[in-house]
């Protein structure tokens, strides 16, 4: 009778299973996000889902599920290791994701290559670097009084997203000595308006918010922009801060040349990847084109959407996002790094901060 | 401002917003009961709902949610000894104890009422400080942040008792196990043993399921009795809880504060504010005779602080977007989705938002508080059910609850691992309070003391805040030393004893290995990456060796036991039905595992009939599978997973 039981629970289970279709009613989707809840890539993720569900065949009840873990690159390695997906896992990654795959970290076991023909989402973004006027900083002009002195940068850590911001104002020429330890870029700017560091980067979405508060009030005065690599791999400004320069902008007005050499190559290879094409969704490698279609057609229905125009510019900044074949180009731009601006790095991480590789 | 108030008092009453908040109200209790999930799983479950909702709704359905945690995770905390939530580790010492003693009803009775009486609070002074509290965050920096945690530290002194080198080693193992992981000045990967998990460090979750639930459990498993032993009708306590409460008032008031306080303070975590309160009523406290062993102020204490702890939290929340826990966090990305942006506008143009939230926080509290009452009697009788029955059901939540933490097998490894060592520690009275205070401070005060070094060289020491707090660390560390007997034993051990195959030995040999192990580890790493470890490690392996070769009484054990005693081998035997489950799953995974030690273990517990004990696991298999599908939440794998690709719920 006990047997009896467990065979009909068994047999339900798996017919239900099986009636899987590229029609997803009833059905839920889990979008993973390696990282944190709370932090910017589940936002990201969850500014999305609601607007997913509704352009997806049979509104499928999207849910974003955080995995955290080893820098995200244990999620993203499980990730990897699944294939021939049923369109009903999705996988969001972020820059954080990307800096362990180029720098050949020991923990990665995934290969972006592989997700090639199933990327179907890019989201750039760009960042915004602000010091304090107690530095005596008011204008560009007053360059040489930061240049001066030691600044303090609240950091993440040497090999993170900070990569950008601190090799950015090393090739500046400023003595910017980073704390580690910030459990975030929010604790970073908390460290920042309580005065104990005096240089400081937000990505676009929270400098807006910099912008409104800090900088209004006189708190904080911009600096420059990342700005964002083009499809020919030069650097232009940043459209969410369309009159900030950008860093490369900023430098020649200051040195009257345009930078250049290794570390500028390797920093613009890791803007590339870090920011301009920072964040993607991908579906598991090997996932039939009809299902990949699906979502690329999905996604191209949420961005043309009126609730996505309206909203978009808060949640996300304004950046063009990215869908169809596209993005495949974004992903090829955003893993192109050259082996010898990345030997550049790792060395240079090495010496500088002591970081094994 | 008055008029804001009154107008948000209105809005939360018209239309449906008030049944959007009782929805949220409900669904935190459910998860406030069940181990190891909190804020962070409830509001993942909502946030997909509320985009589109109208923001008053919204707003009412996840304070709602958050408000009642804190309330209702004392449940679990009461009743079954495992912390329902990490704001409600400390509620066990006591709570638990009074249980078994047949008191539970007062102990829920006293822990709501108190809960109630924070959490108004909370909401209170967030009405009156949200508009000024902006200096008050901004003067706490890393130098009063890492001062703070030296104040909680020193907490261990009162809540070690009369052993207080043990306390002194138990923190240093739990400042030791926080400090796994990668280093916040050098990134560097410390005491890891080459495993990827650990590159991550242990988390707070799994130390408090370990250091609480599972000694708990072996121990009920080793008497197989009902937890209460005592039959008292449960219906009796109520009203002396609430008298309890009333009677402690200044309690109450003083552990409101105390939890408010560390919600404002981004940076400590909410995992720290009970333990503060609770060593705070300790080191107050004249009689400290029954601490531990079913003193109701040691309910009322955390349980007035976490409850509070919400409305401070939602300070910086609401005004720098910067959350002070992952719930918070979660919370601000609700906010961004409502079209609600965290900062000033939310003093000014928006203060109607900020004030629907403080009525909510309020009125959630009142609802919440009421619902505990109403449901506790029919709970409370979870005391009465067999433990044969209940073990298997307490197992299977504990090794879940573990599993959510980051998802991996390797989640439950190193729960049976740490929960076999404190299994140990709590027979032969080490305090494992101290080493959870001292794990969830680990990081605050390493990260703190590098940045304040950083920030402000070592003159950090000089600042007004820092000296403030140091003050304050004094005076509460003479206050608690005032009040305690010393005592004195004329037990020594001779170096012979320490090499008898006894479990303590055991024990004593595994602190010793671990202690010298770190000291090892920590030179493998840079300066920065190695001090912190290191110069813990070093005391404490100084200390452990003093007290072996040196002292001889610190470590007398009152309880020698050797392997083959009746009490150590039913020790060994109830943890391995825990080993069993984990076993079980690590070739079936959990669904298929859960069901099999189910009929197992009350096969060999009870004497129940077949048929019940099929009936009782499937219903335990129901219940998780709803779980599992409502929250989506998945299940720990095994190999079977591994080579085999199930449908659901056996994949």
């Amino acid at each position: 009778m006990f047997k009896k039981f467990v065979a009909t629970i068994v047999a339900t289970l798996i017919t239900a299973s099986a009636s899987m279709a590229a029609d997803f009613s009833g059905k839920t989707v889990e979008w993973l996000i390696p990282f944190k809840a709370g932090g910017g890539s589940d936002k990201w993720a969850r500014y999305y889902a609601p607007l997913l569900s509704k352009a997806l065949p049979g509104n499928p009840n999207v849910v974003v599920k955080n995995c955290p873990g080893g820098g995200s690159t244990t999620c993203t390695n499980q990730f990897a290791s699944t294939s021939n997906g049923d369109g009903l896992t999705i996988f969001g990654d972020s820059g954080s994701t990307k800096f362990p795959y180029l720098l050949g970290d020991q923990r990665v076991k995934y290969e972006y290559k592989d997700w090639m023909k199933t990327i179907v989402l890019a989201t750039p973004t760009g960042g915004v670097a602000y010091v304090s006027p107690k530095t005596g900083y008011k204008t560009p002009a007053d360059f040489k009084k930061l240049k001066g002195r030691e600044l303090k940068y609240g950091s993440q850590g040497a090999t993170s997203l900070d990569i950008i911001p601190l090799l950015a104002f090393e090739m500046a020429g400023l003595n910017v000595k980073p704390v580690f330890g910030m459990k975030g870029r929010s604790a970073g700017r908390l460290a920042f308006e309580r005065g104990e560091t005096n240089i400081d980067y937000q990505t676009s979405s929270s400098y807006l918010k910099v912008e409104k508060t800090l900088v209004k009030e006189g708190k904080a005065i911009p600096l420059f922009s990342w700005g964002v690599v083009n499809s020919e791999g030069n650097i232009e400004r940043d459209p969410t801060f369309p009159n900030l320069p950008h860093f490369a902008e900023y430098y020649q007005q200051a040195y009257g040349k345009k930078p250049a050499g290794p570390a500028f190559n390797a920093w613009k290879s890791f803007l590339a990847s870090g920011f301009s094409a920072q964040k993607m969704v991908f579906l598991p490698k090997g996932t039939s084109a009809d299902i990949v279609n699906t979502y690329r057609d999905a996604f191209a229905k949420v961005l043309a959407s009126d609730e996505f125009k309206s909203s978009s510019k808060k949640g996300l900044g304004v950046y063009k996002q990215v869908t169809g074949p596209a993005a495949e180009g974004i992903l090829k731009a955003a893993i192109a790094a050259d082996p010898k601006s990345k030997e550049w790095l790792k060395n240079y991480l090495t010496k500088k901060y002591g970081v094994k590789f | 401002m008055i008029d804001t108030l009154l107008e948000a008092f209105v809005l939360i009453f018209s239309g449906a917003h008030f049944l959007y908040l009782l929805f949220g109200v409900c669904l935190g209790i459910l998860i406030g009961i069940l181990p190891g999930l909190g804020g962070i799983v409830g509001f993942s479950i909502l946030l997909p709902f509320i985009y589109g909702m109208d923001t008053v709704s919204a707003l009412a359905m996840l304070i709602g949610l958050i408000a009642v945690i804190p309330t209702s995770d004392t449940f679990t905390s009461v009743l079954m000894g495992i912390p329902g939530s990490s704001a409600s580790q400390a509620t066990v010492l006591d709570g638990f104890s009074l249980a078994k003693q047949g008191q539970g009803a007062r102990a829920l009775s006293a822990a709501f009422s108190a809960s109630l009486f924070g959490g108004l609070f909370g909401a209170t002074v967030l009405t009156l400080i949200v508009v000024v509290a902006k200096p008050i965050i901004l003067f706490f920096g890393s130098s009063e942040l890492f001062m703070l945690g030296i104040l909680g530290i020193s907490m261990v002194g009162v809540l070690s008792g009369d052993s207080f080198v043990k306390g002194f080693l138990a923190c240093g193992v739990g400042l030791l196990l926080g400090t796994m992981g990668s280093s916040p000045a050098t990134g560097e990967w410390r005491m890891t043993f080459g495993s990827y998990y650990l590159f991550d460090g242990l988390k707070v979750v799994t130390i408090g399921l370990a250091a609480f639930a599972i000694p708990e459990i072996c121990d009920l498993l080793r008497k197989n009795k009902t937890i209460a032993t005592k039959e008292e009708p449960l219906g009796k306590g109520w009203a002396q809880g609430l008298f309890d409460t009333i009677k402690n008032k200044w309690l109450v008031f003083r552990c409101s504060v105390i939890g408010t306080m560390v919600g404002i303070l981004p940076g400590l975590g909410g995992s720290v504010v009970d333990w503060i309160a609770y060593g705070h009523v300790v080191q107050t406290s004249k009689d400290k005779s029954q601490f531990g062993k079913g003193d109701i102020r040691g309910v009322i204490a955390p349980e007035s602080a976490n409850n509070a702890k919400e409305g401070g939290g939602l300070i910086p929340t609401l005004l720098f977007g910067i959350p002070g826990s992952g719930s918070m966090a979660v919370f601000l990305g609700g906010l961004t989705l409502l079209g609600i942006e965290p900062g000033p506008s939310l003093i000014e143009e928006n203060l109607k938002f900020t004030y629907v939230m403080v009525w909510s926080l309020a009125l959630a509290n009142v609802v919440g508080a009421g619902l505990c009452f109403a449901l506790s009697n029919k709970v409370a009788k979870i005391t009465t059910i067999p433990y044969g029955i209940l073990a298997p059901f307490m197992i299977m939540i504990v090794c879940f609850a573990a599993f959510q933490v980051t998802r991996s097998i390797y989640d439950i490894y190193t729960l049976v691992v740490l929960g076999a060592i404190c299994t140990l520690m709590k027979n032969y009275n080490w305090p494992r309070p101290a080493l959870l205070i001292g794990f969830v401070l680990s990081d605050t005060l390493e990260t703190y003391l590098y940045q304040a070094v950083q920030f402000y060289d070592w003159n950090f020491l000089l600042r007004p805040g820092v000296i403030i707090i140091f003050i304050i660390t004094i005076l509460s560390v003479y206050l608690g030393a005032r009040n305690s007997k010393k005592i004195t034993t004329n037990q020594t051990i001779d170096i012979k004893d320490l090499f008898k195959p006894t479990v303590q030995n055991l024990f004593i040999g595994i602190l010793y290995c671990f202690f010298g192990f770190a000291v090892f580890d920590s030179f493998q790493h840079n300066l920065l990456g190695g001090i912190f470890p290191g110069g813990i490690s070093i005391i404490m392996f100084a200390t452990l060796n003093y007290a072996i070769f040196v002292n001889k009484q610190w470590l007398s054990a009152s309880v020698q036991t050797s392997f083959s005693s009746d009490e150590t081998v039913d020790l060994f035997k109830s943890f391995s039905w825990i080993l069993l489950l984990v076993f079980l799953n690590t070739l079936f995974g959990f669904v298929i595992s859960i069901f099999v030690f189910f009929i197992v273990i009350m096969k060999n517990k009870t004497n129940l009939p077949n048929r019940k004990i099929i009936i009782i696991s499937i219903a335990a298999l129901a219940f998780m599978l709803m779980l599992s599908h409502f929250m989506v939440l998945d299940f720990p794998p095994g190999l079977l997973q591994y080579f085999m690709k199930l449908p659901w719920p056996l994949n």
